[in-house]
């Protein structure tokens, strides 16, 4: 069997289905690793990655750490705060300098769209996209893929409706693409100031009642309000945003059937979805972190795995 | 491509049947051991003498189970694309049990070598021993040698070994394949 199509992961765009399948193939097999007593695998012991975040992170950051660690890579940490990017330094004089010391994959976060992209145009080493700017979150895409298909069993068929701000949601995107490509159908829903004008040129619906998307819906991403990425005010306040789009018991109980919550993380409890169904079993979010470390886990394991 | 059949039929299942024997010869009713075969195709082998011990020992349990080691071999990064895996199921505790490994071909020992490094991901073994098919001598990269063999065969590098199993392939038989010169 042929081995991944790419040798970065940039974004779900340049993934094609027998891709996604073979991320979660894998992935299947790293999850009943992770289950054993003793859960690391010797696969990556001579791979050196450095996790570079521009951009702060807790579940991102720590899942790659983890699933790398769990393959035997050796692994430098570095976060652009403490750093020389302060003093001045190039994001690709800053790569360079980390890869001289014989790296062979980076894993970056950085807060401009395509940034990922532009590096692996101009530097040797692998890259892992860990989210760049409102544009891609590849790995976040294909974990919310990999919990709703076991879940179901599969992706194909299924209603997914990603509700919240669409516009600097990263998320919202490699959802969207990632989703499309397994046969799904996908709706996004939110204030009209949040979903770009031409998203339907993607191919999914757009709603803008939440009640009605719900009734739609087999599954529901509830995104969080990016206040850091908006510069200017999309909606009157963030108490009216929660009454018309957060998701609380009431509304989940009144709907005709049972649907399936995720988010991404990190949760604004009480904004776009209350502690009562973030904690419900409904809810598959900490199902969505555990398979965290198995897809990067996979991920990783398939770009190492091609001949340097 | 030349092929020589080195065993099949009758005589490939009572290969099988010696092999049993001389398990139970060290391991009683296997209530302190346990079978393992190792993916893709010591499976078929570990099915197969699960089955006959089965026979030859009503009433007892044989516990017997798959072992993938796509994760713990050493030529990662030295092929074109990385293997893909199968799956692995062991529905039993090896922790203070004598495990019996099972592989169709011994070769040059890297597989077992990456399958003792899976193993022991599991837990820690009494003792383990190693069950091969066909053995080909003379060839091995690492020293590993099997405590039960079913044939042995002096063959050279470019040949190549196949087993197949009335399971999966229709028939059960053994084969040595040469390139035509």
């Amino acid at each position: 069997m042929a081995g991944l199509s790419t040798r970065h992961l940039l974004g779900i765009k340049d993934l094609n289905v027998s891709d996604l399948q073979l991320i979660f193939e894998t992935a299947d097999n790293f999850k009943t690793v992770l289950n054993r007593p003793i859960k690391k695998v010797p696969s990556l012991r001579d791979v050196t990655i450095a996790n570079i975040f521009f951009e702060n992170s807790t579940r991102t950051r720590l899942s790659f750490e983890l699933a790398e660690k769990r393959l035997s890579a050796d692994v430098v940490n570095f976060a652009a705060s403490s750093s020389s990017v302060s003093k001045g330094e190039t994001l690709i004089d800053t790569v360079n300098n980390i890869l001289a010391m014989k790296v062979d994959m980076v894993v970056m976060r950085h807060p401009y769209a395509g940034a990922a992209t532009f590096l692996s145009k101009h530097v040797k080493a692998q890259i892992v996209n860990a989210g760049d700017g409102a544009h891609e979150h590849p790995t976040q895409a294909l974990l919310d893929a990999f919990s709703i298909r076991e879940r179901y069993g599969d992706v194909a068929g299924k209603k997914v409706v990603i509700v919240g701000d669409i516009l600097h949601s990263r998320v919202a995107l490699s959802n969207i693409l990632c989703l499309k490509q397994l046969g799904a159908e996908v709706m996004v829903c939110g204030p009209t100031t949040l979903i770009p004008k031409y998203i339907g040129a993607l191919g999914v619906k757009v709603e803008h009642d939440l009640i009605k998307a719900l009734n739609w819906c087999d599954v529901a991403n509830m995104l969080r309000i990016q206040l850091e990425r908006q510069d200017i005010k999309y909606f009157p306040s963030l108490r009216e945003y929660t009454m018309l789009y957060g998701l609380n018991k009431q509304i989940l109980d009144s709907l005709d059937k049972e649907i399936t919550v995720m988010h991404p993380g990190p949760i604004n409890r009480g904004v776009e979805i209350t502690s009562d169904v973030a904690d419900s079993k409904q809810s598959i979010i900490l199902d969505q972190v555990e398979n965290g470390v198995a897809i990067r886990m996979a991920v990783l394991y398939l770009l190492a795995g091609q001949t340097p | 491509m030349q092929n020589l059949t080195l065993l099949d039929g009758q005589k490939f299942q009572i290969t099988i049947q010696r092999l049993c024997r001389q398990l139970i010869e060290n391991h009683n009713d296997f209530s302190q051991s346990v079978l393992i075969g190792i993916q893709p195709r010591g499976i078929y082998l570990a099915k197969r003498v699960a089955e006959e011990l089965r026979k030859i020992l009503p009433g007892h349990t044989i516990e017997q189970g798959d072992l993938d080691i796509t994760f713990y071999r050493d030529d990662f990064r030295r092929r074109e694309s990385p293997l893909v895996p199968n799956q692995t199921k062991i529905d039993f505790i090896i922790e203070g049990k004598k495990v019996i490994m099972m592989d169709d071909v011994l070769w040059t020992g890297r597989t077992i070598r990456a399958a003792m490094d899976a193993m022991l991901a599991f837990g820690r073994p009494e003792r383990v021993e190693l069950l091969t098919l066909v053995d080909r001598r003379y060839s091995r990269h690492i020293p590993v040698a099997a405590d039960y063999v079913g044939i042995e065969v002096d063959s050279i590098a470019s040949q190549r070994v196949v087993v197949s199993w009335k399971e999966t392939d229709g028939e059960d038989k053994i084969v040595l394949l040469s390139e035509a010169k």
